[in-house]
């Protein structure tokens, strides 16, 4: 009775926001959440914030994780978080950027309603913990 | 959840908004409390979009070809809905939904909504758990709805028995013509097509396919050798109309680039022209009461079997009788009769 149990599948979204072009950390966090029992969405390279938010709101995911090397997550991942309250999807979505992120910057979002930021190295453990830890009830 | 919040959730869905919609269909498929009564309410909201199922081999390019097709739908100015389905980890129940990444066309306009399922590990609940999300796209008011799935098996014949109409999506040499005489998903086409009609081989398998096709259609009518419960097949009907005409569809083969788009425009003409064979000939409707029949079994089923299981429950599992047929204490058919009597005995009261 493995869809009836009653613990809800854990629904991901792992997006690449923005230019650049390196997805092998979001890969490699996408096969990691599958493995944990996730249900993963992988956006695809090059997303603008439009996008991702329409991808969120339909897939109705519990956690948004984006992920960002490029050094623009201070205006990308702002455009994401009010496009996500424009569909009332934010206050139920568990937003986490992962990638470099300077710790200054981090402050900022995690401001802004973001959850936790994971910088290189982080375990996979730990991510998918605190996915497992922090997921909205709903 | 109590029943003012669906109430509610239903009526923001009717209204258009986006989130509600979303919801309900991850309230369908956790099964949730409650998710029956939003799909009731939500029943005499649907029957107007047109449902297309399509399926195929693993890369055959259904997304690509989707996607494509939600756009020229766009630019006649109708809605589309999509639901695509990816299998899930047996082990884990995890599952990488990959298929939103090939809707580039579509991207940024929310009149397209694309849905990912994943398979969640079982065989019937998936096709109920669709079918009702499709009803969840159709209340919302989508013109069209496309389902995608992987063909592979009996599965996926259960899901696009959800569809008005079903395309098959194959890839050149995909296989010998000794391939297309197996029983599946080439039954239930009522369109294929030969995606990466570029590649070597395209021509090879629409004549393969041609061949299959032109042979007889119902292959349940001569041979019926008693030991199978056939259901009716779709497009079975008294073969005419009112006015003596033959209503019986032909399947069609066509060929398809779904990268460059090319195929596409008459792809949708087929499509066209099917749906409106469908309404013409009376099968849309006779095929939606087969649909709900197949519903209202189906859910009856799956009730029972849950009836019964909370009684092997109740006598202590499962295990504990295996353990017990096992030692030879009993066997199979006395369990059975054992769980099932008393059920018979409150149904058979019950009646009186």
């Amino acid at each position: 009775m493995s869809a009836d149990s009653e613990q809800r599948t854990i629904r991901c979204l792992v997006a690449k926001v923005g230019l650049d072009g390196h997805d092998r950390g979001a890969h490699v966090i996408a096969r990691a959440f599958r493995d944990a029992g996730f249900e993963v969405i992988y956006s695809g390279l090059h997303r603008a914030p439009e996008e991702i938010v329409q991808a969120a709101v339909q897939e109705d995911v519990d956690v948004l994780g984006i992920s960002i090397l490029s050094g623009a997550h201070n205006t990308l991942v702002p455009k994401v978080i009010e496009g996500l309250k424009e569909y009332d999807a934010f206050e139920d979505t568990l937003i986490l950027v992962g990638g470099i992120i300077p710790d200054e910057d981090k402050e900022t979002l995690l401001d802004l309603g973001v959850a936790e930021v994971f910088g290189p190295g982080t375990p996979m453990e730990e991510t998918v913990e605190f996915v497992r830890e922090n997921a909205p009830e709903r | 959840m109590n029943a003012a919040a669906e109430t509610e959730l239903v009526e923001e869905l009717l209204a258009g908004k986006h989130r509600a919609l979303a919801r309900v269909i991850s309230k369908v498929e956790d099964r949730e409390p409650g998710y029956r009564d939003i799909v009731s309410a939500l029943h005499e909201h649907t029957g107007t979009a047109d449902v297309i199922g399509v399926t195929g081999s693993p890369g055959a390019g259904k997304s690509t070809l989707v996607d494509k097709l939600a756009a020229h739908y766009r630019e006649r100015g109708e809605t589309v809905g999509v639901i695509a389905v990816d299998p899930s980890s047996p082990y884990t129940g995890g599952a990488v939904l990959g298929d939103r990444i090939r809707m580039a066309s579509n991207v940024g306009d929310m009149d397209v909504f694309f849905r990912s399922m994943s398979a969640r590990g079982t065989l019937g609940g998936l096709s109920t758990a669709t079918a009702d999300a499709v009803k969840a796209l159709d209340a919302f008011g989508k013109d069209r709805i496309i389902i995608e799935t992987v063909g592979a098996g009996q599965n996926e014949v259960d899901i696009v028995r959800t569809a008005d109409t079903v395309c098959v999506l194959v890839q050149p040499g995909s296989g010998d013509d000794v391939q297309m005489l197996k029983a599946g998903i080439l039954e239930i086409g009522d369109l294929f097509v030969v995606n990466k009609a570029d590649m070597d081989g395209a021509t090879r398998t629409v004549a393969d396919l041609e061949e299959m096709l032109h042979m007889e259609r119902d292959p349940t009518a001569k041979l019926n050798t008693g030991g199978f419960d056939a259901p009716e097949h779709p497009d079975s009907g008294d073969g005419a109309d009112a006015d003596g005409s033959a209503s019986i569809w032909e399947p069609k083969v066509l060929e398809t680039v779904a990268k460059s788009g090319e195929g596409v425009e008459e792809l949708i003409d087929t499509l066209d022209a099917h749906s409106a064979w469908l309404d013409e000939t009376g099968r849309r409707e006779a095929k939606a009461k087969q649909r709900y029949a197949a519903e209202i079994r189906q859910l009856l089923r799956a009730d029972a079997a849950e009836l019964v299981e909370g009684e092997l429950a109740r006598r202590g599992g499962v295990e504990e009788m295996a353990e017990r047929v096992h030692e030879r204490e009993t066997d199979p058919y006395t369990v059975a009769d054992d769980v099932l009597g008393p059920i018979e005995e409150c149904v058979e009261q019950e009646r009186e």
